[in-house]
């Protein structure tokens, strides 16, 4: 049995969560915020992509669409959570999944409820290579190796810059943290800046490889994301990182070794274990909570 | 100030019931027979249900009134989404029954006809499926009839094409989990195709799957000639793009869920091998076809549903002969009744755009020629291959 083909697509795919994962991991740090709504504004990415690409020239439609992508990120942001600062975390929560519907009824209503193919693909990443005696496309290559370098940018940012330094603050205590001087609505802000940027690089990436953008497409590599932030310890981004890798790897190579009807399933069975055994996650820190 | 707008809105809305009762009365002096449309629009398989919806459109264009015992009836089309998914089948067939529907056409997909049926048997209203495949449909519900051929015909044509005509001994079959039409033609193609005396692999997906890569890899390592897999046109647009990706060498099976033109421009520019059985050849009927793409034409919400050209599909077609089928049993029954037309269907005939329709005795349209298109990969059309008939 040649596993090798499992394995590209598998570290690929790890790739794609990956960039998605560090978006919930990154916001929950600070906030303590599952952003369902994440998953949606991947989703948007990958349309806008399709709308982008397909009216305007490659190098004018990429930048657009990061930017669109950041922006929805802000402004969900400002208009769905920032008022709700001092509300129970619960009021936050639920924010959040209107957030999440509203995206999508949004997206029903401009599609008109069909998926939408991607038929401009971006130049020289959606060409066909060779690797390891396997045919791919080359994004399959490129994603894992642009996703550890985003990511090691990410965390020099975060340990060596100024916004860095308030994003850690906020994420230990964000109540001292704002008594500290922080302005901690720019702090948060730019965490979802970051979030947002990530996931549309990651939308890019990932519609590149499968080619079809539908209401429901953020929905399983989001929630497969949400599951590695968890799985790695949410809050820690190396963490997110490497549980994207396990869980993509892991769900190609049982599709390989003929279980493929399983390969979900695979991954909330991780879910509950990890959950069981070490509630923190694998890089996770125990929280204290103090009086 | 207040008070004046209260006042103002109540008048508002006096007129406003008045400009009801006006309508509803004048509507009452014409005569009109509603027949239902139960396609999907939204979901996995909108695109085929608007592109059946065209077809109904396009036949209610020409046959818009029904002369019945010397009075003049007009012919109202009444669309419900039924959203591709069989749990929102029975509601969206409940709306089309509530709304007084004498007879219904549709659905595209099997399992939300299936879901519909029920509650269509229970009103004792005829339903003309339009291009669901699957046996079930009529077998499990007296009032359900079809225009199109059944997965236990489709199956062993797709069989025998890829074993006779391709000459591959191992086939690789796909499909969603949870599907009925997907998992209902794997059976017969399985049956068949072992029949034979060749090898199938079958496996299945979650829905809502986007990658498919490993799907094609495990193709590739059972040594499978073609990829057998009856998905909807979503699904069908990644597997193309997933077996060009992963340099699949064998072809691409497909069943008439595939005949769309998003599948056929999905693999242009690229090395693939896409086969499909289907309803209809374009050409078969060139008055019919010349006649359907001026009206793909006259509008861009047409053709943006018929997926951006006017190439005519066959679900089109079928939702043609469907909208005619109940259009000859509103005549054959000679009243405008839902009962009086469930008993006038299982005698009619008339010739169709895709053949000769008469009922067997279980309501399926009587069919024996199957039509393979391949999809050419510089046009992004479907081309002619041969009339697939089954031994």
């Amino acid at each position: 049995m040649n596993l090798v083909p499992f394995l590209i697509s598998g570290v690929s795919i790890g790739g794609q969560y990956a960039l998605i994962a560090v978006g919930y991991t990154l916001v929950y740090g600070i906030l303590r915020l599952i952003n369902f709504a994440h998953s949606d504004v991947f989703m948007v990415a990958g349309l806008v992509m399709v709308y982008m690409t397909t009216s305007l020239p490659m190098q004018y439609a990429l930048p657009i669409v990061v930017v669109a992508t950041v922006a929805l990120g802000f402004i969900i942001e400002r208009v769905a959570y920032k008022p709700l600062r001092t509300a129970p975390r619960m009021s936050l929560m639920i924010s959040a999944i209107g957030v999440s519907y509203l995206i999508q009824n949004l997206a029903y209503y401009l599609t008109g409820g069909l998926a939408k193919p991607v038929t401009n693909l971006i130049p020289w990443i959606s060409d066909t290579i060779t690797i390891f005696g396997q045919v791919t496309k080359r994004v399959t290559v490129i994603t894992p190796i642009l996703t550890v370098l985003i990511v090691i940018g990410l965390v020099a940012l975060i340990k060596n810059t100024k916004i860095g330094l308030g994003m850690r603050a906020a994420a230990r205590d964000f109540e001292a943290a704002q008594l500290m001087g922080i302005k901690i609505n720019g702090v948060i802000s730019f965490t979802f800046i970051v979030g947002s940027f990530l996931a549309s690089i990651g939308a890019m990436l990932y519609f590149t490889n499968f080619p079809s953008v539908a209401i429901g497409s953020g929905g399983m590599p989001g929630l497969n994301a949400f599951v590695a932030a968890v799985f790695g310890g949410i809050g820690s981004i190396p963490g997110a990182v490497v549980g994207a890798f396990i869980i993509g790897i892991c769900q190609e190579l049982i599709k390989g070794l003929g279980a493929s009807a399983f390969s979900d399933a695979f991954t909330f069975v991780l879910l509950i274990i990890i959950l069981c055994v070490k509630p923190t996650g694998l890089f996770g820190e125990k929280t204290i909570d103090k009086v | 100030m207040k008070k004046v707008l209260a006042i103002v809105l109540a008048l508002a809305m006096v007129f406003c019931f008045a400009a009801c009762g006006n309508k509803e009365s004048g509507k009452e002096e014409n005569l009109v027979i509603k027949v239902g449309v139960f396609e999907p629009q939204t979901g996995d398989n909108g695109a085929g249900g608007k592109q059946e919806i065209l077809g109904v459109d396009y036949a209610h264009s020409l046959y818009p009134t029904v002369d019945l015992g010397g009075k003049t009836y007009q012919i109202e089309l009444v669309k419900v989404d039924n959203r591709t998914s069989a749990e929102n089948g029975p509601s969206a067939a409940a709306e089309l029954v509530n709304q007084g529907v004498a007879v219904v056409v549709g659905s595209y997909g099997s399992g939300v006809s299936m879901a519909g049926g029920t509650v269509f048997k229970e009103a004792g209203v005829a339903a003309i499926g339009t291009s669901c495949t699957n046996p079930q449909v009529t077998s499990g519900c007296e009032t359900y009839f079809r225009v199109c051929f059944t997965d236990p015909f489709q199956g062993p044509a797709l069989a025998a094409y890829a074993y006779d005509t391709l000459g591959v001994k191992v086939a690789y079959s796909l499909g969603m989990n949870g599907s009925d039409y997907d998992l209902g033609l794997m059976h017969y193609f399985k049956e068949a195709y072992e029949k034979l005396g060749g090898k199938v692999v079958e496996e299945y997906f979650p829905e809502g799957t986007s990658n498919f890569v490993s799907y094609v890899n495990n193709a590739k390592a059972a040594g499978a000639g073609v990829i057998m897999a009856p998905v909807s046109i979503n699904y069908a647009q990644l597997i193309v793009d997933a077996a060009a990706a992963q340099g699949f060498e064998g072809t691409l099976l497909g069943s008439d869920t595939w005949d769309n033109n998003q599948v056929a421009k999905s693999a242009v520019g690229k090395k693939v091998d896409v086969v499909v059985t289907t309803f209809y050849q374009e050409g078969g009927d060139p008055n019919f076809d010349k006649g359907m793409k001026a009206f793909i034409n006259s509008s861009s919400d047409n053709l943006a549903n018929n997926g951006g050209n006017d190439q005519v599909a066959a679900v089109t077609v079928m939702g043609y002969d469907a909208y005619m089928a109940a259009y000859e049993a509103i005549k054959k029954a000679g009243a405008p009744d839902a009962a009086s037309i469930l008993k006038a269907m299982p005698s009619c005939s008339f010739e169709g755009v895709s053949g000769h329709i008469e009922y067997d005795e279980i309501g399926d349209a009587k069919r024996d020629v199957a039509y393979i298109k391949s999809a050419n990969t510089t046009t992004g059309d479907w081309d002619f291959v041969k009339i697939q008939q089954v031994k």
